[in-house]
């Protein structure tokens, strides 16, 4: 089932890549389907993580993960237009520690990218449990209060996708 | 109008040069390298709109992917480099 | 009329690109540079490619703008995490006038644990 959908998201991005497809080019059609399948047999046997494939909610949540990373990207970008243009430079920077308790792996890959492209912060590392950030305008705050501000609204929605 | 874009982009990639020329240590290279290799692809994605062929928007997606594994090359080589010492 | 607001969107990019390099050549150490490499750079260049799709529309090269767009914002911060941790592992401090700094307990403990062994091996 997982190597299924694997097929069918690589077949997509080949017929993305050759798209005027038409009747004559019957040989592009083929080779995507041998490199596909390829690809899938090479790296398709990971772990069995996402047991619940075929159930909508989770698309459904996926879809509102969109619209507020784009939003948190607009404000980081002017955030740090600001830091940047500003002839005094206001940063504080610093790496500080922050709790995630996202299990699966590609959830937390996918944490560490949205930390990255939100305002101010960029992950570095993740030892176990705990995601080190640096954070260019640090705040005296605990690290509870910083894992609310830093993380908070997307571990929710990623929990709701893959949990 | 695009001859404006084309040029601000040419300066951004002199910034990017200026980086790799002068930063201090091997990292502060490897970042601007990296930053070369997004600008350059939103400069070849731009000459798509002035050759009206889909040429140059291959090339983007492939120096995106190129790009992208030879960040991950330099870092690597730069994490094994501390274990010699 | 479609143009128009491709248009804008590109010019949007161009300027984040800008700011982005110069915020490359303007702050102090490595990570700073990276943040601003990073969320400025990605923003600006996926812009620019959306602005091409919105030009041209369901043609193959707006499709692969499309599938450029997906591919850099899923690469690029990836690239800057592997960037980081590379430097921090290469011997790259932070700078004077940082604030905090956690990461280096890792450090501490794992020097710790050699020296053990150091100890332990005559």
């Amino acid at each position: 089932m997982r190597k299924l959908f694997l097929f069918i998201s690589m077949f997509i991005i080949w017929l993305f890549m050759t798209w005027p497809f038409s009747p004559l080019k019957v040989q592009d059609l083929v080779t995507g389907v041998i490199v596909s399948i390829l690809v899938v047999l090479f790296i398709g046997k990971g772990q069995q993580e996402s047991k619940k494939i075929t159930e909508f909610k989770r698309y459904w949540w996926a879809i509102v993960y969109i619209p507020v990373l784009v939003y948190r990207m607009i404000v980081a970008n002017l955030d740090v237009l600001y830091r940047v243009l500003h002839p005094d430079m206001p940063i504080r920077p610093g790496i500080v520690k922050i709790k995630t308790k996202l299990q699966s792996r590609l959830a937390r890959a996918l944490l560490c990218n949205s930390i990255t492209l939100t305002p101010g912060t960029l992950s570095v590392d993740i030892v176990g449990d705990s995601i080190y950030v640096h954070w260019i305008n640090v705040r005296d705050v605990s690290q509870a209060q910083a894992t609310e501000m830093i993380a908070g609204g997307f571990e929710r929605i990623l929990k709701r996708i893959f949990e | 109008m695009i001859q404006v874009y084309f040029w601000v982009l040419l300066i951004c990639c002199f910034l990017c040069i200026y980086r790799i020329g002068r930063g201090p240590t091997p990292p502060d290279r490897a970042v601007a390298i990296d930053l070369l290799g997004t600008v350059v692809v939103g400069f070849s994605a731009l000459f798509t709109l002035v050759s009206n062929s889909d040429f140059y928007m291959n090339v983007a997606i492939s120096w995106t992917l190129l790009s992208f594994m030879g960040s991950i090359a330099i870092a690597k080589y730069l994490e094994a480099k501390s274990f010699d010492e | 009329m479609i143009y128009v607001i491709g248009m804008i969107f590109i010019s949007i990019g161009i300027f984040f690109d800008l700011a982005g390099c110069i915020g490359l050549v303007r702050l102090p150490d490595v990570y700073n540079r990276l943040q601003s490499a990073t969320k400025c750079v990605t923003l600006g260049t996926c812009s620019i490619l959306f602005g091409i799709f919105l030009i041209t529309g369901f043609s193959p090269s707006g499709l692969k703008a499309i599938l450029c767009l997906v591919f850099v914002l899923l690469t690029s911060p990836t690239g800057a995490h592997a960037l980081a941790r590379g430097a921090y592992k290469y011997g790259v401090r932070l700078w004077d006038k940082s604030v905090k700094d956690d990461y280096s307990e890792v450090f501490k403990q794992q020097e710790g644990l050699q020296d053990v062994e150091n100890d332990d091996t005559p």
